[in-house]
């Protein structure tokens, strides 16, 4: 066996300054007139401990983090150098390469990622080495109905948040009439604190490709479309290289690998609306035209991009294919709960200690994940809540936190699975100003088209500024539930349907809070600018520097 | 007097003067050669165009109205409906903080205040010597090293207001050093 040595250069390493350590290495191997393999590779996960670099010998591998190119000799001496160093202990995140020391890493289940952080994303022949595009060799062997039922079978849902079965969906698909149908990857990651779909893209751009390759002949789609963030320029570039090394290896194009399969996909890149994250919106816009949601139904199954049918899925439910077709899917199923099965991404991020992106099997508890996984909450603050799914997702409370990771488990709480977002907040933030942000945020992104979603998020807004300046009274507090009720109810697409969210779940479990706003004009975290102070800058900047002191 | 002069001169003046008659520019004409006949072309036109010239000119969305077939309302209505989309040229350096909801927990607000102190504007603005414009963004998916600020291409991760402003004025300070780059 070769050595090897790993550097994550995905945009979090990037910004941690992984480029500079990939030169100093490169520096220290070129000097040593070493023969070692130095490569670049995705995400491995661990974001609070970029840049990583992993180095494997025959005697194991080793996870430093974080590398800086000062820090980048001593650590390559202990393998390579004339004599022995120490090295701070701090350094090292792991000694095994299981990473079962540490179980950040060592507790997570990876179905979607286990490439990511492993493999060069740019590099097809690593992807082979790793059955890559085993899958769909296999698929292309079966019948399509038969493939269906191997992901019906499997329990995988969209894991876009809403959690429709995915066999399911590409059933309905497949038996609409006519010849011309589309697949659309949704990878519009457009809830702020999800970063999921960019380290999949990034790190092992080949396997969505894959599992968009086994629903097109599972479907019996000829064209596919991949809608990716244009604030992601590393993963359109990651994917641009993989469709084009894709076709020179014969698995897209006409009559591929000899089945008779003819299918292309082509990449359209968002331009920020996070509206387009919603199926009829993201279409629209793909057809050029302002990203503005359409009553469903017809769904896109039915009536979809220029009115064929159409299969939309997210980057993880596609990504998930390969391996419920290579393991089979009862394998996939047992990882899971009996109603959904196998492992759900998220993007754990906040007042977290760990943070980075985690895969672990649906069912694990929440404790486990914030407190085995996460490490609890930076600087050992108490932990308040955790918020799931973004502004469409709500907050769930501290003394909830032995609830499931599922699908039902999540919804009784008011919140939702979500597509992966998993924001931990400490005693320091306030929870109506936390419901503030959301508002702010969907308010501006709410396309216009619907009354009660335009008008009803301005004024939920309105109300919850003037909470947070104690300027509200008790009948405020009422209003606000009411417009929640109008809004969530009334509104045309997921954006309005759920904005209110955010608000109810923090009403229900903090309402304490709200109510030191109004009642006493007092707020229990020190954030909001309260009355009096509000048209006084120096003493807001105060208060906010005094919270400072206090962190 | 002269009704025929008066009939005539405008007509005259509207064509001489209509600069979408003359071609467009060579690198303007190969990004909308490429697309021509697509429907579903008009946002990868734009953000090439946006690519290209760093903002998208009045003048080149008539003629990508006029290449395309569409009129140039419903290139306007699509330009205005996305974010990503600028009608005014950007300043050398795009400072963009991330407001996410990692980087809001971890106080981006502060950051944004100081910045917009620092600069003397505000949101969406160019500085008056063309050097930063500020912007917000949703989140650039680096939630783990929130709070952050991106300049250009470059993200800086971990930020703290001062560290904001420190990196916005050095930029200044390089700015001034080399002022025809």
């Amino acid at each position: 066996m070769t050595t090897t040595i790993r550097v994550g250069t995905s945009t979090c390493g990037l910004a941690a300054g992984a480029e500079a350590v990939y030169s100093a290495i490169d520096a220290y191997l070129h000097r040593r007139q070493q023969t070692i393999e130095l490569q670049r590779t995705g995400c491995l996960g661990a974001c609070h401990r970029e840049p990583l670099v992993e180095v494997i010998t025959d005697s194991g591998a080793t996870l430093y983090g974080p590398v800086t190119p000062e820090r980048v000799r001593p650590i390559l001496d202990q393998h390579f150098g004339p004599a022995a160093r120490t090295i701070a202990p701090d350094w090292v995140v792991s000694r095994r390469a299981d990473k079962a020391d540490y179980p950040f890493l060592g507790r997570q289940v990876k179905v979607t990622t286990p490439l990511c952080g492993v493999i060069d994303p740019a590099s097809l022949d690593d992807y082979l080495a790793h059955n890559g595009y085993q899958a769909i060799r296999q698929t292309l062997g079966m019948s399509p109905d038969a493939v269906i039922q191997i992901i019906k079978d499997s329990h995988l849902r969209g894991r876009g948040g809403a959690g429709f079965p995915a066999g399911l969906k590409w059933e309905i698909t497949r038996k609409q009439p006519g010849a011309l149908k589309y697949i659309i990857c949704n990878a519009d990651e457009g809830d702020p604190g999800a970063f999921m779909d960019r380290t999949m893209i990034e790190g092992d751009p080949h396997r969505l490709i894959e599992g968009m390759l086994i629903a097109a002949w599972a479907i019996g789609a000829t064209k596919g479309y991949i809608y990716v963030r244009a604030e992601y320029p590393l993963a359109v570039k990651a994917l641009r290289r993989a469709i084009q090394q894709a076709h020179e290896y014969g698995v897209l194009g006409k009559n591929i690998l000899g089945s008779g399969l003819d299918f292309d996909i082509a990449i359209k890149e968002g331009a920020g609306a996070f509206v387009c994250g919603e199926e009829t919106a993201l279409m629209h816009s793909i057809e050029g035209l302002r990203g503005m949601p359409s009553m469903r139904p017809p769904y896109p199954s039915e009536h979809g991009l220029w009115g064929y049918p159409t299969n939309i899925n997210n980057v993880e439910t596609y990504a998930s294919a390969p391996a419920i077709l290579l393991n089979g899917p009862t394998w996939f199923a047992n990882l899971g709960t009996p109603k959904s099965g196998g492992t759900k991404a998220f993007a754990l991020t906040g007042a977290i200690k760990n943070s980075g992106l985690v895969e672990v099997p649906i069912g694990m508890t929440l404790r486990e994940m914030i407190f085995d996984l996460g490490g609890g909450c930076k600087g050992g603050r108490p932990f308040k809540a955790v918020q799931l799914g973004g502004p469409s997702g709500g907050c769930i409370p501290a003394e909830l936190i032995d609830t499931h990771i599922d699908y039902e488990d999540l919804k009784a709480t008011g919140a939702i699975m979500g597509s992966g977002g998993m924001v931990v907040v400490d005693d320091t933030t306030c929870m109506v100003d936390f419901a503030r942000y959301f508002l702010t945020f969907t308010q501006s992104e709410s396309c216009g088209k619907c009354v009660p979603c335009r008008v009803g998020t301005r004024k939920m807004l309105g109300i919850l500024t003037h909470i947070t300046r104690g300027e509200a009274t008790t009948r405020d507090i009422d209003k606000l539930l009411d417009l929640c009720q109008t809004v969530s109810t009334t509104s045309l697409c997921g954006l309005g349907q759920t904005a209110p969210n955010p608000v109810l779940t923090t009403l229900r479990y903090f309402k304490d809070e709200y109510m030191a706003h109004v009642e006493d004009q007092r707020c229990p975290a020190g954030v909001c600018p309260l009355h009096g102070m509000a048209d006084d800058a120096a003493k807001m900047d105060e208060a906010a520097a005094q919270v400072e002191v206090a962190i | 007097m002269s009704s025929q002069v008066k009939e005539a001169s405008p007509r005259r003046y509207f064509y001489q003067g209509d600069p979408l008659l003359a071609p467009p520019a060579p690198d303007l004409a190969l990004i909308l050669d490429r697309h021509k006949g697509q429907p579903d072309a008009l946002i990868t036109v734009l953000e090439e165009l946006q690519e290209h010239y760093g903002y998208l000119p009045r003048e080149a969305l008539e003629y990508v109205s006029r290449a395309l077939g569409f009129p140039l309302s419903r290139v306007y209505g699509v330009v205005t409906f996305y974010n990503l989309f600028q009608l005014n040229p950007p300043g050398r350096y795009v400072v963009r903080v991330c407001r996410g909801t990692a980087c809001h927990v971890n106080r981006s607000d502060e950051i944004l205040k100081k910045i917009k102190a620092s600069l003397g504007i505000k949101e969406d603005e160019t500085t008056p010597d063309h050097l930063f414009t500020l912007q917000t963004v949703a989140c650039m998916g680096a939630c783990s090293l929130a709070p952050v600020v991106v300049v250009n291409d470059r993200t800086y991760g971990r930020m703290t207001p001062e560290k904001a402003v420190d990196v916005v004025e050095e930029l200044a300070a390089e700015a001034k050093e080399e002022p025809s780059s």
